[in-house]
C-alpha cells in the first residue's frame, strides 16, 4: 500500500480495565474499533493524538495505529497486533471477542 | 521450606499499603502515567495488549500447597480462572483490573508471596534447579543459596537502579537444569578435593538480542564468600555497565567490551573491599536458612499397587517412564506434571488444576511443589506407592499428559496474544505443533527433543537454547518465524544457529515436519537424539530439509 493510501486510528488502553480503546468521531473513547475515527492523513491524526493525550486519567499510552477502511468505511486493523487487540487472544475466548464490547468507556 | 519472619512479613505488608495509596492517587488523577508507571513496575504490574498483567514471584520456583491454593483463588476471584507459569519460574495473571491489584497483593502477602522485583532494573527472582533436594546427582540444595541471595537482594538500596535487569540462577548439581550459562550470574555448587563446599561463578550469560553464554569468573569460590563476591560483581556492573544504550546495558556486553581478565581484576579488587562489610552475619543467616531447607524424612509406603499398574496398565507405565525422574530415595520419584496438553497453552493451569496439585502435594508429597523454567509443575518427593492414586487424580483433572522432554513439551512465551513487546504469536505455534505431531503419531519415535518459541527478540521462550528454536518476527505487519538449530540449555550449553530465511505462519509447521522427518532418516539409531545427531552432522543436512530446492523456487 502506498503512503498516500495509509489510514490511521488513535488507540490506547483503558486506565482501569487495561483493555484496548479507540478515539471516535466525537472525541470520546470507544471499545469498538469499528466506531473509531479513521484519519486519512497523518498530520491531522497526530494533532488529534496530542489533544487526546490530555485526558490522562482515562487511558494510558495512546498511539496511532495503521488501519484501513473496511465494510461501510469502518476501520479495520491492518497489523496482526492490532487485529489481536481488537478481538482478544487466539488461545482462549477471552477479551473483546467474549465481552459485550458496547460497554461504554 | 523457608518461612517468612516478622521482618519479611512487615516489609511485604508495608509495600502493599504503599502501592494501594499509589493506585488510589493514579485513579484520582493525582499521579500521571509517567509518574505511576515506574511504581507499578516495581510491583510487577505491566500493561499488556488486552489488560494489565501481574507477575508474581515464586522464589526459586518453590511453593507449598497453601500458596498454590491462594494462586488458584486469585485466578478465580480477580482473573479468568487460570494462571500462566513462566520460564522465570514465576506466575503471571493476564487479566487483573488496576483497582483490584492492591487486594491481590494483600492476598499474596497472607501466604508470604509478593510481586516485588519481578520487573525493573533490579535483581530479579533468583531461579534454581526445580529438582532441588530430590535429584540424586545433587551436591547441595541450590535453594539455600538462592534464599540467601533473595534476602540479600530484596530491596537492596544500592541495586534498585542497575543499568538493566539482572538475573541469577543457581544449580546444586553438575547436570545443569537451571540454564545457569544463560544468566547474568550463574552459580554452580561444587565440592573441592578436600570435600569443601563452594561455587563456580559464571557471569555474562544472557539470551535476548545478543545471546551469549556465561564465562567462568571464579572457578572455586569458598561458600562463605558468596555474598561479598556477588556484591562485588554487582558493584562493578553498577559502576561500569552502560547506561547510554539499553540494548548494551546487560553485564554480558560489559564483559564483552571489557574482557574477562580486566573485569575479573576489577571484581577481585572490589571483593577485597566488600569482604570487610560482611562481618559474618551472612554465615548466621545461612545456618538458619539451611535448617529451613532440611529435607523431609522420607517414608516409604508399600508399592504393590504401583507394581501391578506398571505391568498391567500401559498408559500408567508410559506416564511413569516419561514424567518421572530418579529420586535420591529409592522408594520415591520426582514427578513432573506436564502443563502441555496436546493443543493447550504451554504453562497454563486452571484454578481447579492448581487445587488438585495442591491437594496431591499435601496428601502425598510432603507439601512441596516446584515450578520449572520449562513451564511444568513438579512434585519433587512422591512415594512410589502413592503414584497410582496420584495418576488417577491427575487424569481426572486432565493433567496426565505423558510428554515431558518430548516434542510437545514446548516452551512458549505469551507472544503476541498477550505481550505488548511481541512481534508475533507463540502460543498458536506451540498448539499447532503439538496437534500436528499428535496426528502423525511421531512424538515417541522422535524421542527427546526441546522446542522453544519466543514471540520476539527478547527471547523469554529461550529459543536460542532449544534443539529447535523458533523466533517470531514481524515482516511488514505479517508474522514470520525464524528457525535456529543446535541450541542446548544443559551443562553443555550452546547457542543455536539460524537455519536460514524465516517461514510464514502457514509454512512453519510443514517445514518442521520436513526437518523432523530428515532427522529420523539421518539418525544412526533411535537412541541418537536430535541434539546428538545435529552435533554429529551440523546444520547442513537439516537446512536441506528445511529449504528443499522446489520449495525455494515456489517461494
Ligand atoms: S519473548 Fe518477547 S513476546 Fe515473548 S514474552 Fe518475552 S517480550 Fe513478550
Amino acid at each position: 500500500m502506498s503512503r498516500r493510501e495509509q489510514f490511521w486510528v488513535i488507540t490506547s488502553n483503558h486506565l482501569i480495565e487495561g483493555d484496548a480503546i479507540w478515539l471516535n468521531n466525537s472525541g470520546d473513547w470507544t471499545r469498538k474499533l469499528g466506531e473509531a475515527k479513521l484519519f486519512d492523513d497523518r498530520d491531522s491524526a497526530e494533532t488529534a493524538l496530542m489533544t487526546a493525550d490530555k485526558e490522562r486519567h482515562i487511558h494510558v499510552g495512546a498511539y496511532l495505529a495503521a488501519a484501513r477502511p473496511g465494510r461501510d468505511q469502518k476501520p479495520e486493523p491492518q497489523h496482526v497486533r492490532e487485529q489481536i487487540r481488537t478481538t482478544g487472544p487466539s488461545n482462549y475466548f477471552h477479551g473483546k471477542q467474549a465481552t459485550a464490547s458496547d460497554v461504554s468507556v | 521450606m523457608y518461612q517468612y519472619n516478622d521482618f519479611d512479613q512487615a516489609f511485604v505488608r508495608g509495600r502493599v499499603k504503599e502501592f494501594r495509596g499509589q493506585v488510589e492517587r493514579r485513579l484520582s488523577g493525582a499521579l500521571t502515567e509517567e509518574e505511576f508507571k515506574p511504581l507499578r513496575l516495581k510491583n510487577g504490574l505491566y500493561l499488556q495488549l488486552h489488560a494489565y498483567m501481574l507477575r508474581v514471584a515464586i522464589p526459586y520456583g518453590t511453593l507449598d500447597s497453601r500458596q498454590m491454593r491462594r494462586l488458584a483463588d486469585i485466578a478465580e476471584r480477580w482473573d479468568k480462572g487460570y494462571g500462566h507459569f513462566t520460564t522465570r519460574q514465576n506466575v503471571q495473571f493476564n487479566w487483573p483490573r488496576l483497582a483490584d491489584v492492591p487486594d491481590i497483593l494483600d492476598a499474596l502477602a497472607d501466604v508470604s508471596m509478593h510481586a516485588i522485583q519481578t520487573s525493573g532494573n533490579c535483581i530479579r527472582n533468583v531461579t534454581a534447579d526445580h529438582f532441588a533436594a530430590a535429584a540424586d546427582d545433587e551436591i547441595e540444595d541450590p535453594r539455600q543459596t538462592a534464599e540467601l541471595l533473595r534476602q540479600w537482594s530484596t530491596d537492596h538500596p544500592e541495586f534498585q537502579y542497575l543499568p538493566r535487569k539482572f538475573k541469577i540462577a543457581v544449580t546444586g548439581s553438575q547436570n545443569d537444569r537451571a540454564v545457569t550459562r544463560a544468566h547474568d550470574i550463574g552459580i554452580r555448587a561444587l565440592q573441592d578435593s578436600d570435600g569443601r563446599h563452594g561455587y563456580e561463578i559464571l557471569i555474562g550469560g544472557g539470551l535476548g538480542r545478543t545471546p551469549m553464554l556465561g564465562q567462568v569468573v571464579r572457578s572455586f569460590l569458598p561458600k562463605e564468600h558468596l555474598l561479598p563476591y556477588i556484591e562485588a560483581i554487582l558493584r562493578v556492573y553498577n559502576l561500569y555497565g552502560r547506561r547510554d544504550n539499553k540494548y548494551k546495558a546487560r553485564i554480558k556486553i560489559l564483559l564483552h567490551e571489557t574482557g574477562l581478565t580486566l573485569l575479573q581484576n576489577q571484581i577481585e579488587t572490589e571483593f577485597q573491599a566488600c569482604q570487610s562489610r560482611f562481618s559474618g552475619i551472612d554465615s548466621e543467616l545461612r545456618q538458619h536458612i539451611e535448617q529451613a531447607f532440611a529435607p523431609p524424612s522420607f517414608v516409604a509406603v508399600p508399592h504393590d499397587q504401583f507394581d501391578i499398574r506398571m505391568t498391567g496398565d500401559s498408559a500408567f507405565s508410559e506416564w511413569f517412564k516419561t514424567n518421572t525422574a530418579k529420586h535420591r530415595d529409592n522408594h520415591h520419584a520426582i514427578l513432573t506434571i506436564s502443563l502441555k496438553p496436546v493443543g493447550g497453552t504451554p504453562g497454563d493451569a486452571t484454578s481447579s488444576q492448581m487445587r488438585v496439585i495442591a491437594d496431591l502435594a499435601e496428601q502425598f508429597g510432603y507439601n512441596e511443589i516446584r515450578i520449572s523454567h520449562e513451564q511444568n509443575i513438579i512434585l519433587p518427593h512422591l512415594p512410589l506407592g502413592h503414584l497410582p492414586q496420584v495418576y488417577d487424580r491427575l487424569r481426572d483433572a486432565q493433567l496426565e499428559t505423558a510428554n515431558v522432554g518430548l516434542l510437545s513439551d514446548i516452551i512458549a512465551c505469551p507472544g503476541m496474544d498477550y505481550c505488548a513487546l511481541a512481534t508475533a504469536r507463540s502460543i498458536p505455534v506451540a498448539q499447532e505443533i503439538s496437534q500436528r505431531f499428535d496426528t502423525l503419531r511421531l512424538e515417541r519415535k522422535i524421542g527427546p527433543i526441546k522446542i522453544k518459541i519466543s514471540g520476539c527478540i527478547n527471547a523469554c521462550g529461550h529459543h536460542h537454547v532449544g534443539d529447535i528454536g523458533i523466533l517470531g518476527l514481524d515482516r511488514a505487519g505479517v508474522e514470520n518465524y525464524q528457525i535456529t538449530l543446535g541450541g542446548d540449555a544443559s551443562e553443555k550449553a550452546r547457542i543455536g544457529k539460524r537455519a536460514g530465511p524465516g517461514f510464514s505462519f502457514d509454512d512453519l509447521i510443514p517445514a518442521l515436519e520436513r526437518l523432523l522427518e530428515a532427522y529420523l532418516e539421518l539418525r544412526l539409531m533411535p537412541e541418537e537424539t536430535f541434539g546428538d545427531c545435529h552435533r554429529r552432522l551440523g546444520s547442513e543436512p537439516f537446512q536441506r530439509a528445511l529449504y528443499p530446492a522446489d520449495v525455494q523456487q515456489a517461494a
